[in-house]
């Protein structure tokens, strides 16, 4: 009976109120919605979200403010608040401040060189007629393969007496690229950049069909070149995409693990090319020390929406 | 716009402007006396002149994403490692079969792709069945929450993974000792919320009087969803198994934190275990790397050139534009 005086108001219902008991039925139906099975059809869903990823995301937090250890299924140990402490000693870590400067390194060289690229490469795959499904495929090859099979290539390809360097020849690098500690990061970068390149021009390609034609056919006609078209239509027109390229190329730089692990063999050299999802698995996973790691991961993503609330204004300019 | 890289968009169209500036303005004025109505027509010609710079461009780039994958896949065949230019050619002398059978005997490829396969047909499984119901109930049934449940699949999308490694690893691993089991693997990512996303994008654009009248004929719910929904829906299935693929085959940090068994560890996780560690020891470590490389890549390439039409910009496009 509560549930149906509940849903009285709820509903909104105004014949709801002049019906007598015989409707309850169907009033409770409608309380639910017209389909009520539809909740237990998202059930799953609710639940996998709420179980693996809701849940998970406050315990993060709890774990950042705790000490924190590793514990055999069942056994109950004292864990106790230690407010502020595994934030001050992840902050204070210089190797946590190089893995963060580190990405932004990393940001400067991927962030631009993607948008930049996808944007020119699809505005391309957009013109021509022949071989396009040929060009389309062979841009998002790499991004469907599995990183740690292309490492392995790349690795070959730069070492000391790789393919790269013996076409530069004298002006290889020395020490080479993964192991320079100079070049080592601009290098994962460069390779995320072509790694992931394929999936921004097919979001652009996606944004680019969104542009009229008669667009560039009146601008055409009043006499502006290609060079003004883009600048004026095609940029404008895929400010949206821009945004989200830019925003989802940072979450993927943010969240580098792989490449340093495997092409700069666990960050080197010397922390040149650590990132901070690596130290988050080598101090609390090797070390055992969830707690600092929590908190480092927490860092991390305030990090990365700080910095994606600066890029959607500048991307993002004049649409707000 | 200052964090746009100016320089190489300048460069590039700088080089192909004179000559198609040239062709735009002779392009634009033929066509409009002859048929002023056909757009099309008239749109696809200015493409055709405007595209030889543009050709070139893709040409290059195509060059840059394929020549790796041609490179691994001659470096898996040779019998010693050849660096020079010249190595980047065949050469009959120096091709064997000896790498892939050389990783075979330090890690179990078969093995490694069943697992990958588990790991993701398990995936794509839970993606697909549960998927398209919450799918089709966002989009075409009635119900209370249905706000929250599509809110909450938005959110989930921003939720970024590198948060919740710890918690899952102390949940998953500690907590139910699901450490080397299949199900530890899959669970983070059961549900791709992508793939829920596409579904009811492909559901929202079939005509709701369509099940309102199924529903007037007596029709249950899960009836409509398999008989009527279901089948009219198939690309869907197919860009979300696409797009599901990616994911776990090719993961890498979490099996690999799952992981210590290597009977059951997914072939990405073995290869890389077998690259920072037992590569060294071995005769020709990168020929046994590459050929282990060729293997995990192979599936992924050949089912995205086989499937590709069903991979294009609109599918993905609708998929993540919101």
């Amino acid at each position: 009976m509560s549930l149906r005086s509940a849903g009285g108001p709820a509903t909104g219902d105004t014949a709801g109120r002049t019906v007598d008991q015989r409707q309850a039925p169907r009033k409770r139906k409608n309380f639910l919605g017209r389909q009520p099975l539809g909740l237990l059809f998202s059930a799953p869903y609710v639940i996998f979200v709420l179980a693996v990823l809701a849940y998970p995301l406050g315990y993060a937090v709890y774990i950042s403010f705790h000490q924190f250890f590793f514990t055999a299924p069942g056994v109950q140990v004292d864990r106790p608040f230690v407010g502020l402490d595994n934030y001050i000693s992840v902050l204070s870590d210089p190797e946590v401040q190089r893995s963060f400067a580190n990405i932004g390194v990393f940001l400067i060289i991927n962030v631009p060189l993607t948008v930049g690229l996808s944007l020119v490469l699809a505005n391309a795959l957009n013109r021509v007629t022949r071989l396009k499904t040929f060009f389309r495929v062979s841009y998002y090859v790499p991004y469907v393969t599995a990183s740690v099979a292309v490492v392995g290539v790349w690795l070959f390809l730069f070492q000391q007496d790789g393919l790269v360097n013996s076409i530069l020849g004298p002006l290889a690098p020395n020490p080479s690229w993964l192991t320079n500690s100079w070049l080592a990061m601009p290098t994962v970068a460069l390779y995320v950049t072509w790694k992931q390149l394929g999936f921004f021009i097919l979001l652009y390609l996606a944004a680019l069909q969104n542009i009229p034609d008669e667009l560039y056919e009146s601008a055409s006609v009043d006499g502006g070149n290609k060079w003004v078209q883009f600048w004026n239509i095609t940029v404008p027109g895929v400010r949206s995409a821009s945004v989200l390229v830019t925003l989802l190329a940072t979450i993927t730089g943010a969240n580098l693990f792989t490449e340093p692990y495997l092409l700069t063999g666990g960050g080197g050299p010397d922390g040149a090319s650590t990132s901070p999802v690596f130290l988050m698995y080598q101090k609390g996973i090797l070390q055992g020390n969830p707690d600092v790691a929590a908190a480092l991961g927490v860092v991390l993503v305030i990090g990365v929406l700080l910095i994606a609330l600066i890029q959607k204004r500048l991307v993002g300019g004049k649409e707000d | 716009m200052s964090i746009f890289n100016k320089t190489p968009l300048r460069n590039d169209d700088d080089a192909r402007r004179p000559g198609a500036g040239a062709h735009e303005g002779a392009t634009s004025e033929a066509p409009t006396p002859v048929a002023p109505a056909s757009r099309k027509g008239s749109s696809v010609a200015k493409r055709k002149n405007l595209g030889v710079g543009s050709f070139v461009l893709l040409a290059l780039g195509a060059f840059v994403f394929l020549f790796p994958f041609y490179y691994m896949f001659i470096g898996s065949l040779q019998t010693s490692p050849d660096t020079s230019v010249a190595g980047a050619f065949p050469s009959p002398a120096n091709i064997t079969g000896e790498n892939y059978s050389n990783i075979n005997n330090s890690i179990d490829l078969l093995k490694g792709l069943v697992n990958s396969g588990i790991f993701t047909g398990g995936v794509i499984f839970f993606t697909v069945v549960f998927g398209l119901l919450v799918g089709y109930a966002l989009a075409q049934m009635q119900f209370r929450g249905k706000g929250v449940v599509f809110g909450m699949m938005l959110l989930v999308q921003m939720i970024p993974f590198q948060l919740l490694l710890i918690p899952l690893y102390v949940m998953i691993v500690r907590d139910y000792g699901l450490a080397d089991t299949y199900l530890g693997m899959i669970l983070p990512f059961a549900i791709n919320s992508t793939a829920v996303f596409v579904f009811r994008q492909y559901f929202m654009q079939l005509p709701s009087t369509l099940f309102e009248a199924a529903r007037i004929d007596g029709a249950s719910e899960l009836r409509i969803l398999w008989q009527i929904a279901i089948p009219l829906v198939r690309p869907a299935i197919v860009t979300a198994i696409l797009l599901t693929f990616i994911g776990p085959w090719n993961e890498f940090l979490w099996p690999f934190l799952v992981t210590k068994d290597q009977a059951i560890q997914p072939l990405a996780v073995s290869l890389a275990n077998y690259i920072s560690n037992i590569a060294a020891t071995a005769s020709n470590p990168f020929g046994a790397i590459l050929a282990g490389a060729c293997v995990l890549a192979a599936p992924a390439v050949a089912l995205f050139i086989f499937f590709q039409r069903q991979f294009i910009s609109t599918n993905i496009g609708s998929s993540v534009k919101g």
